[in-house]
């Protein structure tokens, strides 16, 4: 018979804790897929986006297992404090990681259709966009795990550097298509490459946000900063 | 704001309500099924205080029986091991098998019985003797114990399975009165659990302690289910939800429905069990 502690630790935080590796590893598949859909375009490499666009399952099969998770665990435990905040996020950042994984998806189309013409100009601030998204994003689940809310507000510190690089795409673009109406339409799909990465930082957003609720009970969504339920 | 408050929905009356057929018992190979009730009737005398039972009880799972004061639970959880008999006038109709026998078979030896169905009552009572006879006592008296050493191993791992050893190892041969509720009743399931039951009833088992013991309970029978079959009976609708895999809610004598807990806590087949777990009555 095995022995047991005399110390239990409480199922409930057992089933939290999965909850938390069920919830990272959703975060690593869709940054995982944003990483491939940009080297996708950097690289041109076709092969790599087709596997993009044909990998959308294990994210919505975990998107699925998550919510009913957080369904059953609110349903059969009533968490208090903390563990209702944390279900409440976890609740809320699975639905930003998996519009995450779609919009990786957005961006495997219009790279598709962005291949079948000359590159317009090199990408500098795409990948640079795409670096800064996912390191938000990273970021953002790293604060999740360890419950830093320091990293979290770093995390929202970086949101305004990605808007901005996405009006310069912009701005830059609109010259070359100005310039050359052939470049028109492979120069929209990167304004919405460009635009989906903003959005991808948006999401990253979101869960840092959920973090300092998580932690603090601090809303600081819509400049609600002030505000507390403490 | 609607400041008119409307009365509570009454329940309705028993000709309304539809009771569900006996439910195919959610059994696998893993969990077959270990009690099975057939149409069981229980009688106080005249009155019938259970109506047409039939469930299905899998082995090595936690199974709550939920339900008002006065729905029933308790007395179906003492038919389990004929714990009815020693009240007056009551009798049982239908079948309890247990691994197939029935235990309502003339000639069954209630005291094996109760050997293989052991009980924890909602008031921890243990004996006025120390920790190692409480646990010791029913060893002794059925013989269990092969030696002194067999004695002390099994008592420590009694104790130990009712993750209470650590808290007594230095004070065994202290009164186990001195323990706090909470102690108390967790020796009282080493003492259950010491002469190795298939099956552990518990009848409220937390309802007199804080809410600390009545953690380390809970958890403790979430633990329990590994080696044995476990059957609760509780008024607290959350615990049930909390420790228990399947769950079964009682109205009236009757057994409205029965199935895996996060299913009735999230979806119930039948509106009495939603009235009953969303509060709306009981």
């Amino acid at each position: 018979m095995p022995e047991r502690q005399d110390r239990i630790v409480p199922h409930f935080q057992e089933e939290l804790e999965q909850l938390k590796t069920r919830l990272l590893e959703m975060g690593g598949l869709a940054e995982d897929r944003v990483s491939s859909a940009v080297r996708g375009v950097v690289q041109r490499d076709a092969p790599l986006v087709d596997r993009v666009l044909a990998g959308d399952g294990p994210i919505n099969d975990l998107h699925i297992e998550i919510d009913r998770r957080c369904f059953r665990l609110l349903a059969l435990h009533q968490p208090m404090a903390v563990d209702l905040r944390s279900i409440v996020a976890a609740v809320k950042i699975n639905t930003d990681l998996e519009r995450v994984g779609d919009l990786a998806i957005n961006i495997a189309e219009a790279v598709r259709r962005y291949m079948r013409h000359p590159p317009v100009k090199e990408l500098v601030d795409i990948p640079r966009m795409a670096e800064i998204a996912q390191r938000m994003l990273r970021n953002a689940l790293d604060a999740y795990v360890g419950r830093d809310t320091d990293l979290a507000q770093a995390v929202l510190n970086e949101d305004d550097t990605l808007d901005a690089l996405k009006t310069k795409v912009f701005r830059d673009l609109l010259t070359f298509m100005l310039r050359s109406p052939d470049t028109i339409e492979p120069g929209l799909d990167l304004i919405l490459i460009s635009r989906h990465l903003e959005r991808i930082g948006d999401h990253a957003t979101n869960v840092a946000e959920d973090v300092i609720f998580m932690v603090s009970a601090k809303d600081v969504r819509h400049h609600a900063g002030e505000e507390s339920l403490t | 704001m609607n400041l008119v408050q409307t009365p509570p929905p009454s329940p309705p009356p028993l000709t309304a309500v539809t009771v569900r057929p006996s439910t195919p018992a959610a059994s696998s190979a893993e969990h077959p099924v270990c009690i099975d009730v057939q149409e069981m009737d229980f009688y106080y005398g005249q009155k019938k205080a259970l109506d047409n039972i039939n469930i299905g009880i899998p082995a090595k799972l936690v199974t709550a029986f939920i339900g008002p004061s006065g729905c029933g639970k308790s007395t179906f959880l003492r038919t389990l091991n004929r714990m009815n008999d020693i009240i007056p006038g009551t009798r049982v109709e239908g079948k309890v098998l247990i691994e197939g026998d029935d235990i309502y078979r003339s000639g069954t030896d209630v005291v094996a019985l109760r050997r293989r169905v052991g009980m924890v009552f909602q008031k921890s009572n243990p004996f006025p003797k120390s920790i190692f006879e409480n646990v010791a006592y029913g060893l002794r008296i059925n013989g269990l114990a092969k030696s002194r050493a067999d004695m002390h191993a099994r008592v420590e791992e009694s104790l130990r399975q009712a993750a209470i050893w650590d808290e007594v190892k230095d004070r065994l041969h202290d009164s186990a009165l001195a323990l706090s509720g909470g102690q108390q009743q967790r020796l009282c399931i080493a003492r259950a659990l010491a002469i190795k039951p298939e099956i552990v009833l518990m009848d409220e088992p937390a309802s007199a302690l804080d809410p600390i013991a009545t953690q380390r309970i809970e958890e403790l029978i979430y633990q329990l289910k590994t080696e044995y079959t476990i059957v609760i009976v509780t008024h607290n609708m959350q615990q049930a939800a909390r420790v228990s895999d399947r769950t079964a809610f009682f109205w009236l004598g009757k057994l409205i429905e029965h199935g895996p807990t996060d299913r009735i806590f999230t979806n119930p087949a039948e509106k009495l069990t939603e009235d009953y777990v969303t509060g709306r009555f009981g």
